[in-house]
């Protein structure tokens, strides 16, 4: 290459900066919004030609899915509750997307974080409800954290790729639960569904007062926000930045990438482990099979959605929770199969991915360079 | 091609660029640009990175379309829609980079370069077509042997000879010594050279080396930011005279005498070895000491393992065996040992290698000291004002083009993306500097600047290991040259008493 100002990407720096104009300075950012915006609205039409198909009308289909996720306060705290678990797996995904990998293991940290959140609690029967509760807490995010840090040593010492890696965990992470539930930790009282034994009423960490909204949300959000501090604001999200940027630059500013990837996978599973823990001391109460719910895996939609930003995953989620909440309504009013909001998950995800190539492609956003 | 039509003129085409003018948005590439090439010459395309010597020829070979202009070939208004029309008028490109199958033979690359390879090649009838074309051209190449298996000077006669098998009667060389020892280049030149003067070729060659423009070009086109700065016969110009239109009157930064005494070593490899991302020996049994107030510079043909060393001292790749020690403690690369030692890095493709393109500049330029006060409060809090402040200065004292300190580091020009992390790495106290390539791509002034620095940095004591492609800038800088060949040291010389037939000698190996 000879003629570096030459080339067109290039001459927009060299070019003076007369007026950088309105699309110019926030063309980027129009664009994170406006694409994925797209996308949603572009699955929602698709999965109204698939409703069709069942013979239902699609207004009906949108104006039910908004009753059942934003109609009522009734349908708002079941959307929140639902939000809540989703914002933490999504974190799974999001945190080492700053680094460049993509993990898709957020449901097996969910597991092992539930599961380790009630071993503890089980093993400390004497202890007051905050200690419990708080041991719980720590549990969860040891056992979700290392179950990805698992995936990430793979990845640093061994070589093997991170995504499939990950998701392999999920499948064991579930294979363990299984076999302590139904073995060793099974309650002899659960019989048709084998099941731990109960954390006990106390510990239950309950709802937000005046709200059905379990404590997850709070915990979710104070998760959301501090990975977006830890990320723009501080020394460790800076390095993890350059790092996922460009890693060659990384090594040549002598920065230790193993360990910047060992610790976000630790937090990114800790994150995931939390959402398994509020589960379980917020939900069912003991562990069993019901937790592998699939919030892990729409977690990964949740995050891609919200581009692996930590601040947009919390109104994704929010709007991913309403869907799933309006699955009920939608099988009571228009005699859909409860799954069909796992087709309409499942639309969007394709959406999603494929909107990535839009990109940088659109003409009116590129500004005049 | 309009039916009834005359045909191109039998033997070398002409080409004329007439006012050309190339827009890009709002920006000028090419502003009423004109180039005269006549036929059977050989034409020299002069101009400084960024000069739109490769937008002019992309024009001419349909990969842009002028804003304004047109092209002539063979006297006759030619609309050139894409490459495929230009072959069909017989123009032809031999490109900087190689474009050779490497893991087929030399044969194969040539007749799968045609457009109509037949569904079943008949292999034997080729051959001998081959030879026979051979028989006829001034080089040889080993038809039968595989392209990876010959040296850098033989792919580019191959490039050059896949261009005449397809008869093509004009061509453009973009930078073609650019990968070559000064022997194989003066000798791919010469015969070239001996081609036009026979009649049947005309060649519009680009480069920015004078001597290769005095020794074979007749004719020089120079252009300067988009524009035409002069043309004329090499006869009647001298090296001054070109550089002076390509350069405009614009003020080079002085570059420091060479001052000061050789100190302690500082930097010394033992024994090191390094394989590539292949798995092949890339670096073997190297050993060196640099010192400090000395600049050593490492000679070689591209891809002889420089790279793989310079990834090694950069913490890029690790080292198979054989230690690095940095004033006399073991180095692995760290920040700590970095900081330590005041170790700063110069890498060749900064935008790859030195920075996060989609970060800003700010950022980009506090990468080594991001994690210290100012920068950060109490280690972890990162004081925004703290970086933009030390960029505000950085880019000012090192004139960094950008529309501001938070803008993107991927959207200023190369220039200015080397600019920044020699602020970065050269804003501080060095004490040992590894840079490689450092000026590549680069316009003069920046390339003044540049060198200037690291003279600078070596005046003040500090060790300088500089690794380059190009030998004018070895000889200049360096106060010692050790010449690199198959991952091995092969030649070392005082640069003030080196020959340059000797190294180029030892650059190919011999």
């Amino acid at each position: 290459m000879t003629t570096g100002s030459a080339d067109p990407v290039e001459a927009v720096g060299v070019a003076p900066a007369a007026d950088p104009g309105f699309l110019q300075r926030y063309g980027a950012t129009i664009e994170y919004i406006l694409i994925p915006g797209a996308a949603l609205v572009g699955a929602l039409a698709t999965f109204g030609l698939f409703v069709a198909l069942f013979g239902k009308n699609p207004l009906d289909l949108y104006f039910y899915m908004y009753q059942g996720a934003f109609g009522t306060w009734f349908s708002w705290q079941n959307t929140l509750t639902r939000a809540a678990p989703l914002i933490l797996t999504a974190l799974c995904t999001a945190l080492p997307a700053q680094l460049g990998m993509v993990i898709i293991g957020g449901e097996g940290a969910l597991l092992i974080g539930a599961l380790s959140a009630t071993s503890v609690a089980l093993a400390m029967p004497w202890a007051s409800p905050l200690v419990v509760q708080t041991a719980m807490v720590c549990a969860g995010v040891i056992g979700g954290g290392l179950w990805i840090t698992l995936a990430g040593a793979l990845r640093q010492y061994r070589g093997v790729n991170e995504t499939i890696s990950s998701l392999l965990l999920v499948y064991i992470g579930l294979a363990v639960l299984n076999h302590l539930v139904e073995g060793a930790m099974r309650d002899p009282a659960s019989l048709n569904k084998p099941s731990t034994r109960e954390i006990g009423a106390a510990n239950m960490i309950g709802s937000i007062p005046g709200t059905d909204v379990h404590w997850g949300l709070a915990f979710g959000l104070v998760a959301a926000f501090a990975s977006y501090i830890l990320i723009y604001h501080t020394v460790f999200g800076f390095s993890a930045r350059v790092a996922g940027g460009n890693i060659r630059a990384a090594k040549i500013v002598g920065l230790g990438v193993n360990k910047l990837i060992l610790m976000i996978c630790f937090l990114a599973g800790g994150a995931a482990g939390i959402a398994g823990m509020v589960e379980v001391a917020a939900v069912q109460g003991r562990t069993n099979a019901n937790l592998a719910a699939g919030y892990g895996f729409t977690g990964i939609l949740v995050a891609f959605l919200a581009r692996h930003n930590p601040l947009a995953i919390i109104p994704v989620a929010i709007l991913l929770g309403g869907i799933s909440a309006s699955g009920g309504l939608l099988q009571r009013r228009l005699g859909l199969p409860d799954a069909s909001v796992l087709v309409l998950q499942g639309i969007i995800f394709v959406f999603v991915l494929a909107s990535d190539a839009l990109y940088g492609r659109i003409g009116f956003l590129k500004g005049k360079s | 091609m309009i039916i009834g039509e005359t045909p191109l003129p039998e033997g070398p085409l002409g080409v004329d660029a007439v006012a050309v003018t190339m827009k890009f948005g709002d920006f000028l590439a090419l502003d009423n640009v004109a180039l005269k090439v006549r036929p059977g010459s050989f034409h020299a395309l002069l101009g400084e990175n960024g000069a739109g010597k490769s937008t002019l020829v992309k024009c001419i070979m349909g990969y842009y379309h002028a804003t304004e202009g047109d092209i002539m070939v063979g006297g006759r208004e030619q609309a050139i829609a894409n490459p495929k029309d230009a072959h069909a008028l017989g123009l032809g490109m031999v490109y900087q980079h190689f474009t050779l199958v490497p893991a087929m033979t030399v044969a194969e690359n040539l007749v799968l370069a045609r457009d109509d390879v037949p569904a079943i090649v008949n292999w034997a009838k080729e051959k001998q077509e081959l030879e026979a074309f051979l028989a006829r051209m001034p080089f040889k190449v080993p038809l039968n042997a595989r392209v990876s298996d010959i040296s850098a000077g033989e792919r580019q006669k191959c490039e050059i000879l896949k261009q005449l098998y397809l008869r093509r009667r004009f061509l453009i060389l973009d930078e073609p010594t650019s990968v070559l020892t000064p022997g194989e280049a003066d000798e791919v030149l010469g015969m070239l050279r001996d081609m036009v003067v026979n009649g049947g070729l005309t060649i519009l060659m680009i480069t920015h080396k004078f001597r290769e423009v005095m020794a074979f070009a007749d004719e020089v086109t120079i252009l300067r930011r988009g524009k035409l700065a002069g043309n004329g016969k090499v006869a009647d110009l001298t090296p001054d005279s070109m550089a002076r239109m390509m350069i405009g009157a614009e003020e080079l930064t002085v570059q420091p005498p060479r001052v000061g005494q050789l100190g302690e070593a500082r930097l010394e490899l033992s024994k090191l070895c390094a394989i590539d991302d292949a798995g092949a020996v890339a670096v073997e049994n190297v050993s060196l000491t640099v010192r400090g107030g000395e600049i050593v510079g490492i000679a070689g043909v591209s891809g002889n393992g420089q790279r793989q060393l310079v990834e090694v001292l950069a913490g890029q790749r690790e080292a198979e065996s054989g230690e690095v020690r940095v004033r006399g403690d073991l180095y692995s690369a760290s920040r700590e040992e970095m900081r330590r030692h005041k170790m700063s890095l110069l890498p060749e493709e900064p935008l790859r290698n030195a920075c996060v393109g989609g970060m800003s500049v700010a950022d980009n330029l506090a990468f080594r000291e991001f994690d210290r006060a100012p920068f950060a409060s109490k280690g972890w809090w990162l004081n925004r004002s703290a970086f933009r402040k030390d960029a505000e200065r950085k880019i000012g004292l090192y004139k960094i083009k950008t529309r501001s300190p938070d803008t993107p580091i991927s959207a200023l020009s190369g220039g200015n993306v080397q600019r920044a992390v020699l602020a970065r790495e050269l804003g501080g106290e060095v004490e040992v500097l590894i840079a490689a390539n450092p000026c590549f791509g680069l316009d003069f002034a920046a390339v003044a600047q540049i060198h200037a620095e690291i003279m600078a940095a070596r005046n003040r004591g500090a060790a300088v290991l500089l690794v380059s492609e190009d030998l004018d800038e070895l000889l200049e800088l360096s106060d010692r040259l050790v010449v690199m060949f198959h991952g091995q040291f092969v030649h070392e010389a005082r640069a003030s008493e080196a020959d340059l037939t000797e190294i180029g000698r030892h650059m190919a190996g011999h």
